[in-house]
């Protein structure tokens, strides 16, 4: 089953390029191609997921494995976080890829579409599957300048400008991780993760690796949108056609943001207590402002891309309080509840808000406004975007029987236990928030009775769209079930073990 | 565009294929001497783009020559990939592994799939950047009329 | 260590231009000399004392190199920053189209 694991990379590749070749001569190849390249993808990796229980597999790329005591070749590694992240990217590629078969006809151009579209995923399976820090740069960057393309789609006045901006600070960012990177290939005269771990676990941490920690998380805050450094976030969100929207607050700055972070945090550094305090206090601050600025938004998808940051400070701040336990190593219990909380809020985010997002999507193709002011009444006329629309709103406020509602609770729980008394009352009260801002949403684009008479001409939206979000609505109820003590088990214990053991899990196979 | 002045013609006619020689010997020797696949695309884009600027694009059909780069860019990244996907099936049975016989070192005609390697590189890098810049000059043609 | 002292000041001659000047096309030309200082940081990294370039050479069986390794990275790190150079040229002359300038302060339509 480890030979699937390059195939991860190289299926997008082949039928990204294959779309621009065969895209010119013939018509309509590029709908047929693409769905079936993720669908593909998205059947390995549910079969290698439930293939793999709790071990890993890795993959030297040219054969060259262990030489003279030293790993000299290109490594790719599976493990239980990789292969949860692999899932949600290739799922969400999915429906958000089936979604815009209809979305696109609007635009030119459109093999290029669905060729980025490829590379963007090939990108981020790429960066979840290396073992390896220069091929992880390698990859990142791959997916990052497909999505400044993408972003810029639809060739208008605010997609140029969101590009343009999201473009600066993408590649500053690219930039700090490179010096970062180097830095470490200085200290420990190698790239690979498993041999950077063994060299740098030695002794207090002296300001050189303090230097590197602090270059490593400006970079990858960049790339995940955390506070400070989320100024690119709403242009770019709100302006990209929404199908890219979706991709880029559900995977992507997941992908490319808080994975490599946690991965290099919990995996390649031994993290010290004052870099874990900052992390958590980052993720805190994310959580509070993104969700006190959403209120007063009249945007809708700016709205949704506020949100986002008030979410994945959520995910940081439970991570963040992992490690500071895991660092005073006296509550390992609520150390792994927060880091199955973190998990588990990741995926959830990954649903919710790209069913939130294709509903944007929805209204705005049917509608031709964002504005929240022009919409109302559009329940009675468009049944399954609002249905839907209410699922992940109650979803991704805490409302019971929904998936949020458990990984919040999780989250909350952690940190009652592991003492953090404030970040509990502050996550239920943004919590509250976040429900009072969603409210406001479904009441001014669904339930408002006062232009209704003007909403008889509007359907609803075409087949493929609809059913993208009908599947993510009910993957909305299923994940739920994720909370139950023996599915929890099996499906997020393997990622908190590979976090949790001390050393990046190939260590057993290069022998270090 | 019109083109440069006649002095600039003839000379560019001579110096377009020398430095179209120069960039396919870097490419080649890429597994004996600095240069490889990147360098030596560059330098074959090179070559084409002085060509281009000295004769001016209203010399050339725009769109016939930017769909012919970007399927040449395309086509080699296919038989790159293809490439490394044949190394699953012959020699050591993994990912991108050197799967030809290797001669002695230091010879042209040696070193495996390494040369194959640099020269599809060599071409789709060439494409790549020719088509950038054809696409550039495309969109100044197109917004100045 | 004089070296990357200066390295770094030009990194941060590379930001200072990205933050100061309203130009867009001195914008992405800010970020290319960014860029370039920390590929000759990477390099230097690499140096080793009395060391020749590192193509071997089948004779001197035991002579020093250079250690290869930054150098190849900074060659991929070269073509990707070719690649977000062209991206970013791309959008600021389609930027130019729109709003017929180069001044950041005339582009500003989304606030908030």
């Amino acid at each position: 089953m480890d030979a699937l694991i390059p195939l991860f990379v190289a299926i997008p590749l082949i039928s990204a390029f294959l779309i621009m070749i065969l895209g010119k001569v013939i018509p309509g190849f590029h709908s047929f191609l693409a769905p079936l390249t993720l669908l593909a993808l998205l059947v390995m990796a549910v079969f290698v997921f439930s293939g793999l229980g709790n071990d890993s597999l890795h993959y030297t790329l040219g054969g060259w494995g262990v030489e003279g005591g030293t790993p000299i070749g290109i490594y790719m590694v599976l493990d239980g976080f990789s292969i949860l992240m692999l899932c949600i990217i290739n799922l969400i590629g999915f429906i958000a890829l089936f979604y815009s078969l209809s979305y696109i006809r609007k635009y030119t151009a459109e093999a290029n579409y669905y060729a980025l579209f490829c590379l963007i995923v090939a990108g981020m399976n790429g960066v979840v599957l290396s073992g390896d820090l220069f091929n992880l740069f390698v990859f990142l960057e791959v997916s990052v300048i497909s999505s400044y393309a993408l972003v810029a789609f639809g060739v208008g006045k605010t997609e140029l400008e969101a590009s343009f901006k999201y473009q600066v600070l993408g590649v500053l960012a690219s930039m700090l991780i490179l010096l970062a990177i180097g830095l470490i290939y200085w200290k420990t005269k190698t790239l690979n993760m498993a041999e950077a771990r063994s060299l740098l676990d030695t002794g207090p941490p002296d300001p050189f690796l303090l230097f590197v920690q602090v270059l490593l998380i400006s970079g990858f805050g960049l790339k995940a949108a955390i506070i400070p450094f989320h100024a690119w976030l709403p242009d770019a969100h709100s302006s990209a056609p929404s199908p890219i929207s979706a991709m880029l607050s559900g995977v992507l700055i997941k992908a490319v943001g808080i994975y490599v972070l946690i991965r290099l945090f919990f995996n390649v550094f031994a993290t010290g207590h004052d870099v874990a305090v900052l992390i958590t206090v980052l993720g805190t601050i994310s959580m509070v402002v993104g969700s006190l600025v959403a209120i007063i938004q009249w945007d809708l998808k700016r709205l949704l891309a506020y949100s986002s940051i008030s979410q994945i400070g959520y995910v940081v701040m439970a991570f963040g309080m992992g490690l500071i336990l895991l660092e005073k190593g006296d509550n390992i219990q609520a150390a792994t509840l927060a880091m199955a909380g973190g998990v588990y809020h990741l995926m959830n985010h990954a649903v919710f808000k790209g069913l939130l997002f294709l509903n944007a999507g929805a209204l705005e193709h049917r509608l031709d406004t964002r504005d929240l002011k022009q919409m109302g009444g559009i329940a009675p006329v468009m049944p399954v975007t609002s249905s839907t629309s209410f699922m992940a709103s109650m979803s991704i406020s805490g409302i019971p029987p929904f998936n949020g509602f458990f990984s919040k609770l999780i989250i909350v729980i952690a940190a009652v236990n592991g003492g953090f008394y404030l970040l509990a009352v502050l996550a239920v009260v943004i919590s509250m928030v976040t429900l009072a801002y969603f409210l406001k949403f479904q009441r001014y684009a669904f339930f408002n009775k006062g232009l209704s008479q003007v909403r008889e001409k509007i359907r609803e939206a075409p087949f493929p769209m609809s059913f993208s979000m009908i599947i993510l609505a009910a993957l909305c109820l299923a994940m739920s079930m994720i909370a139950f003590p023996s599915v929890r088990e099996a499906i997020l214990q393997p990622a908190i073990d590979a976090l949790m053991q001390a050393d990046f899990s190939s260590t057993t196979f290069t022998g270090i | 565009m019109e083109g440069m002045s006649n002095i600039v013609k003839q000379v560019a006619k001579i110096l377009t294929g020398i430095i179209f020689i120069y960039g396919i010997y870097i490419i080649v020797h890429g597994h004996l001497t600095p240069g490889g696949g990147f360098a030596g695309g560059v330098i074959l884009a090179g070559a084409f783009i002085l060509l281009i600027l000295a004769y001016g694009s209203s010399a050339l059909s725009l769109k016939k020559e930017v769909a012919g780069s970007s399927n040449t860019e395309s086509i080699a990244i296919l038989l790159v990939v293809i490439l490394a996907l044949m190394a699953l099936l012959l020699g050591v049975k993994v990912f991108f592994s050197n799967f030809l016989p290797k001669g002695t070192a230091g010879e042209l005609v040696s070193a495996g799939v390494i040369p194959l390697y640099n020269i599809f590189i060599g071409i789709e890098v060439a494409g790549a950047i020719l088509t950038i810049f054809l696409a550039l000059v495309i969109f100044k043609e197109e917004s100045s009329q | 260590m004089s070296t990357y002292i200066l390295c770094f000041v030009l990194f941060l001659v590379g930001l200072y231009g990205v933050i100061t000047r309203r130009n867009l096309i001195k914008i992405a030309i800010s970020l290319s000399i960014m860029e370039f200082s920390v590929f000759l940081i990477l390099v230097l990294i690499g140096y080793v004392d009395d060391g020749k370039a590192p193509i071997v050479n089948l004779q001197a069986t035991d002579a020093v190199y250079v250690d290869p390794l930054p150098q190849a990275m900074v060659l991929t790190a070269i073509v990707i920053g070719l690649a977000t150079t062209a991206m970013l040229m791309a959008i600021s002359i389609r930027l130019y189209r729109k709003y017929k300038t180069f001044d950041i302060r005339e582009i500003k339509n989304l606030r908030g």
